[in-house]
């Protein structure tokens, strides 16, 4: 059993600023990030799909105590995708300091930024960003 | 299955400590074993809880070096658990399950952790080891952090302003101290109030200092029998009615943060087989690692419905005398401190104790059924025990 995408196929689509993911074709789910079966029906009969790039913020925090290596403040959030999926990244377009309750629901658009691999995790990583569609 | 029993549970104080991580499981599980009236050598396995080891004293494959310091036969295997802060629930749980097979009788299981001696910014990179590494903790998030994103996501979904839900999570950390200060156990033993909690440094916006349990170290275990051989051990073995252990994926997957539902399929195994439901509760240690933590976990036990336990610790229900159920008796995390590979078998220490009356000034009054709950990593793993002082 193959990943049809697998996380390095995933990455080099963030590098050309497409975001890799499936459709389940027993349930019709939309899986992203990427992965060997869905997670709605278990089904790993699965089809390549791009997405749209664009979704609703739900939550976000301001991390001001960081890990080694990462220097604060800046926004964690989490926004539902358009087509259904939720997603982790950096609200990037936005002083941490003026992030409030009112964040919540507003239209995002997504990118994608690279993190410098450290000690522990050494691989260079592209990390997903959301950016407010009227910032 | 066969019933099975504590028949001894100990913990270190926990705090800030000088002692090996060896060394501090040593303490715990020698009292732990003689509390059992048993000999280490009566012991058949050992069932080890370590998160952080290697990065703390460079040092893997603890299991091992545990054992020899107990002074257990090498007929006795010894294995290591690692479930983020759920480790030493999940490590009992396992051992209970092979004893009630039939497997061994007699084993001891718990676990240790010396997380201060990492400093604030490499434990919080170890820690943030247990979120997805590729697509999570690479973006910077926290543990503080997710549980930032969940209380977000409580005030939005139920519509509670974010300043009146901060001072009721307050109230849970002022609870907890209060507790705390009568467990001379505990990390800190000092009361705090509302003020001390709302004026705290932000660590993750909504989260303040006070709204975090702190790194600490410790270590805790307990001796788990066949009950058959434990009532010729002891007089008060402490009985196990039910388990629950359930698994969920990174932060992505699990969408609203606000219902664990690990926890929810892990307390459902739990009251199944124990026979009883949320109202049977006398006394709770769960998992508040953060205040709005333990606001999710009493809403997943069905306790309160959801979105309704945000006021319980201001309202007094969950405080020792309060009017619902007491919840942390110990202090919970947020006082007595997190040891994260020791913490349950903290939590199921205080149980045992509560359970056999022997709980001092914080003792719950005619305490006969208690609920253990610890929740590993950020959401992803929840283990629960339900311990009774009266036998089938």
């Amino acid at each position: 059993m193959e990943y049809k995408i697998t996380f390095n196929h995933y990455q080099q689509g963030l590098e050309q600023g497409k975001f890799l993911g499936l459709t389940c074709n027993a349930c019709h789910s939309v899986i992203f990030p990427p992965a060997a079966v869905c997670r709605e029906c278990g089904s790993s009969d699965l089809t390549p799909a791009e997405l749209s790039g664009r979704g609703t913020l739900r939550t976000f925090t301001v991390v001001r105590v960081a890990p080694e290596g990462k220097k604060p403040p800046y926004i964690v959030a989490m926004a539902e995708l358009d087509e259904g999926p939720w997603a982790l990244g950096n609200l990037i377009n936005m002083n941490p300091d003026a992030a409030d309750m009112g964040l919540i629901g507003k239209r995002v658009s997504l990118g994608r930024h690279m993190v410098k691999g450290d000690t522990y995790a050494s691989d260079d990583t592209w990390v997903l960003t959301f950016a407010l569609k009227d910032a | 299955m066969r019933q099975v029993a504590i028949v001894g549970a100990a913990m270190t104080k926990f705090g800030v400590s000088e002692k090996t991580n060896l060394e501090m499981f040593a303490e715990a599980g020698l009292e732990a074993i003689a509390r059992s009236n048993l000999e280490p050598r009566d012991m058949e396995a050992l069932f080890f809880g370590n998160c952080l080891g290697d990065f703390e004293e460079g040092q893997l494959h603890m299991a091992s070096f545990a054992h020899a310091e107990l002074g257990l036969p090498v007929s006795a295997p010894a294995t290591r658990f690692e479930s983020a802060c759920a480790t030493a629930t999940v490590a009992t749980r396992h051992a209970a399950l092979l004893v009630g097979a039939g497997v061994y009788d007699v084993v001891i299981a718990g676990g240790t952790e010396r997380a201060t001696k990492m400093g604030t910014p490499l434990a919080t990179r170890t820690f943030a080891m247990a979120s997805q590494a590729q697509h999570e903790s690479s973006a910077g998030i926290t543990f503080p952090g997710v549980f930032a994103m969940a209380t977000h996501l409580y005030a939005h979904k139920y519509g509670i302003p974010l300043k009146d839900l901060k001072r009721h999570m307050a109230g849970v950390a002022v609870k907890n101290h209060y507790h705390g200060s009568m467990n001379p156990k505990a990390h800190f033993q000092k009361k705090i109030d509302i003020d001390m909690v709302l004026g705290g440094m932000m660590v993750a916006d909504p989260l303040q200092l006070f709204d975090c349990c702190p790194f600490s170290d410790g270590a805790a275990a307990v001796v788990v029998a066949n009950a058959g051989k434990a009532k010729d051990l002891i007089k008060n073995p402490i009985y196990i009615a039910g388990m629950g252990q359930a698994s969920n994926g990174p932060l992505y997957l699990q969408k609203d943060l606000t219902r664990v539902r690990a926890r929810e399929a892990s307390i459902a195994q739990a009251y199944k087989e124990a026979g009883i439901g949320p109202d049977d509760l006398d006394v709770i240690e769960l998992h508040d690692c953060f205040t709005i933590a333990e606001i999710l976990a009493l809403e997943s036990f069905g306790v309160y419905d959801f979105g309704k336990a945000y006021d319980a610790a201001t309202k007094g229900e969950t405080a020792l005398n309060g009017a619902r159920v007491v919840v942390n008796p110990s202090g919970g995390l947020k006082a007595k401190g997190h040891p994260i590979g020791a913490t349950g078998a903290a939590q199921i220490t205080e149980i045992v104790e509560q359970l056999r009356g022997e709980s001092g000034p914080r003792q719950v009054e005619e305490a006969c059924i208690g609920l253990v709950d610890t929740l590993g990593g950020d959401l992803g793993t929840v283990c629960n025990i339900i311990l009774t002082n009266r036998a089938n």
